[in-house]
């Protein structure tokens, strides 16, 4: 049994003629535990299909099922960390996270509560942050403090909409190692979408990469047969590593990119015609040779 | 220090920074550039207006004698205070002078009654402008307590906003010479208790600054709701927030700058529109006491009717300057508000 299954998944927007599908045909099942990277292009609808399986919208066609059961309105057992980190900036780091602690387990006592909010803050170290608001802290703090409120909802699964995608190469690099380090220690199943091949195969069991839109679709998954701890430093030498990398962006590339159309237009050259100088000038010579030449040109384009 | 110059700077106090940064010995050349600039610009200009002033007094001549230029019309302002200090003393004298009698009287007749009187002198200038705000403070509260509300409510739907759009087209533009009329009738035929808390004038006054500055703060208080990002609104349904916690945490706090902006809008607009509304009115405020001092016609009419100006021009800007401060107290990026 799946943990979470879609089953022939489709959405589009916008009405009859002008419709257009953004994703077609999806099918996915992911198990309990497992961590599931989804590649694909900027613009391809990977956050359309993140806010499907959110259930922040409903699917055209298909079913979005959690534990058989179908989603049909967002929920906390589905936490999701979006890419602008969705925090509430006249709340502080604490209130950020109390906010969702509040909210879904209000019959704890407060004590109860209070432990469990400074518990996931110190998770992902920001304790020294605890009081201060969203502006005050950089990209990288701030996306952590997402992940808390994310983690201290306690979901059943876990949703990464390109959580590193704004962040300078360093940050992300820390921030990779965080979500490995915290996923290691209480396995939740976690989707991530990404547009970065490298950082699905550091963190994930499974890549499924999606294909270019309109109409995107999940192209075959790749198994990532590495062992944990994976090492960043080693990864990049792993044999293993270099093979799933290539069979990820292959698809990418090849038959789950852009299609390529050609456009044909004929063109009418303009009757111009190069002068001899050295030459003295004649009535003769001053009229094109050439008139309305036509010439046929083919352009790719992606 | 520099906490200081943060507060002056939340203050609106920007003009006084460079004296502190000065205190501190940063750049002097830039500080006392910053001064000129500052205070030195706005000196200026002050000293050509009075100078024009005093030019047009002494080359104008109306009915009731010449047009009393800066030095007349700060003379009579001193004359105002004067004659509110005068009012406070005798007002004193008088209960001082009651409570002797009282003495007296039930000293003589034990166990009679004796009836408390009130000081019952003109008001004064000062108690008029206490009026006038008292009104306008009426009216604007009841304005935030109705526009705020209903801007939530249109900026959450659509379809009361589509409701609520004709009205609003409708009535913001109409002066408040209009709605008083009516606001008085109605004042008249709802409002007849035996023992009135309120004046009739007052209630009509109010009520009519109410009317004129409720659509700014309906406005902005749609459009803040109707602005607030949507990843705000994706936690509130993320998290399952009712109806009542998504309003109180998500919508409220997201659109406070701007509500706060409609209701400073709105008290400038209701302080402008009371003036009008008292005169008409009779309400005992600032402006029935324009009026008065325009029917009564004396030599000093003028000189008062202009310290009425400048008092009205100088509560105004502290209203305004206190509704700023509250903007900024509120807003989550306060950087963005002069």
């Amino acid at each position: 049994m799946a943990f979470l299954e879609l089953k022939n998944v489709s959405k589009g927007y916008g009405l009859g003629a002008k419709r257009a599908e953004v994703l077609h045909g999806i099918n996915l099942s992911i198990a309990e535990g497992e961590f599931v990277a989804i590649v694909g292009y900027s613009g391809a609808g990977k956050t359309t299909l993140m806010s499907l399986i959110a259930g922040l919208q409903r699917p055209d066609t298909g079913t979005v099922a959690l534990r058989e059961e179908e989603v049909k309105e967002p929920s906390p057992d589905r936490a999701i960390v979006f890419q602008n980190y969705s925090l509430l900036p006249w709340l502080s780091v604490y209130e950020n996270v109390a906010l969702a602690v509040d909210e879904v387990f209000p019959s704890w006592p407060r004590e109860k509560r209070q432990e469990h909010i400074l518990k996931y803050i110190a998770m992902v170290n920001l304790t020294p942050a605890r009081d201060k608001k969203p502006r005050e802290l950089s990209g990288g703090m701030r996306q952590r403090v997402s992940v808390a409120r994310a983690l201290a909802m306690n979901p059943r699964i876990l949703l990464l909409d390109e959580p590193l995608s704004a962040l300078d190469a360093l940050t992300r690099a820390t921030l990779q190692d965080e979500i490995e380090r915290i996923w290691e220690s209480d396995r939740k199943t976690v989707v991530l979408i990404t547009n970065d091949v490298d950082e699905g195969i550091l963190l994930a069991d499974r890549i499924i990469p999606l294909s270019a839109g309109p109409r995107a679709t999940l192209g075959p998954e790749v198994k990532v047969d590495i062992e944990r701890p994976r090492n960043r430093k080693e990864l990049n030498h792993d044999p293993r590593f270099k093979e799933i990398r290539k069979e990820v962006i292959g698809y990418l590339l090849g038959a789950g990119g852009h299609q390529k159309k050609s456009l044909t237009r004929k063109l009418v050259l303009p009757d111009v015609e190069p002068e001899d100088l050295s030459k003295p000038r004649s009535m003769m010579s001053g009229r094109p040779r050439r008139k309305g030449e036509e010439k046929s040109e083919t352009v790719e384009v992606s | 220090m520099s906490a200081l110059i943060q507060t002056f700077e939340n203050v609106g106090l920007n003009w006084f920074i460079p004296f502190l940064r000065l205190l501190r010995g940063e750049s002097p050349s830039e500080q006392f550039r910053q001064i000129l600039l500052n205070i030195g610009v706005p000196i200026l200009a002050m000293l050509i207006f009075l100078g024009a002033w005093s030019w047009v007094a002494g080359h104008v001549k109306v009915s009731f004698g010449s047009v009393p230029g800066p030095a007349a019309v700060w003379a009579q302002a001193g004359v105002m205070w004067d004659a509110y200090r005068a009012d406070r003393a005798s007002e004193a004298e008088f209960y001082v002078k009651q409570a002797e009698k009282k003495k007296t009287f039930l000293a003589e007749n034990p166990g009679g009654t004796w009836k408390e009187r009130k000081y019952s002198g003109a008001p004064t200038y000062i108690d008029q402008i206490f009026t006038s705000l008292k009104t306008v403070f009426a009216g604007f509260l009841i304005a935030a307590f109705v526009a705020v509300p209903l801007g939530i409510i249109c900026g959450l739907s659509k379809v009361f906003n589509n409701a609520m759009n004709p009205f609003i087209q409708l009535f913001k533009p109409v002066s408040p010479l209009a709605w008083l009329p009516i606001v008085m009738i109605m004042v008249s035929a709802l409002y007849n208790p035996k023992d009135p808390m309120f004046e009739k004038s007052f209630i009509s006054s109010a009520f009519t600054v109410a009317l004129c500055s409720l659509w700014p703060a309906l406005i902005n208080t749609s459009l803040g709701v109707a602005q607030i990002d949507n990843d705000y609104l994706n936690v509130a349904r993320v998290l399952k927030l009712g109806w009542w916690k998504k309003i109180t945490k998500i919508v409220i706090p997201s659109a406070l700058p701007l509500i706060f902006t409609g209701l400073r809008l709105s008290l400038g607009v209701g302080w402008m529109v009371l003036i009008a509304a008292e005169m008409l009115a009779q309400n005992p405020g600032l402006g029935k006491f324009v009026w008065d001092m325009f029917q009564n016609g004396s030599s000093d009419t003028l000189a008062q009717i202009m310290v009425a100006v400048f008092t009205i021009g100088i509560i105004g800007f502290i209203l305004d300057r206190i509704m700023m401060i509250l903007q900024r107290a509120v807003s989550f990026d306060n950087a963005t508000i002069r």
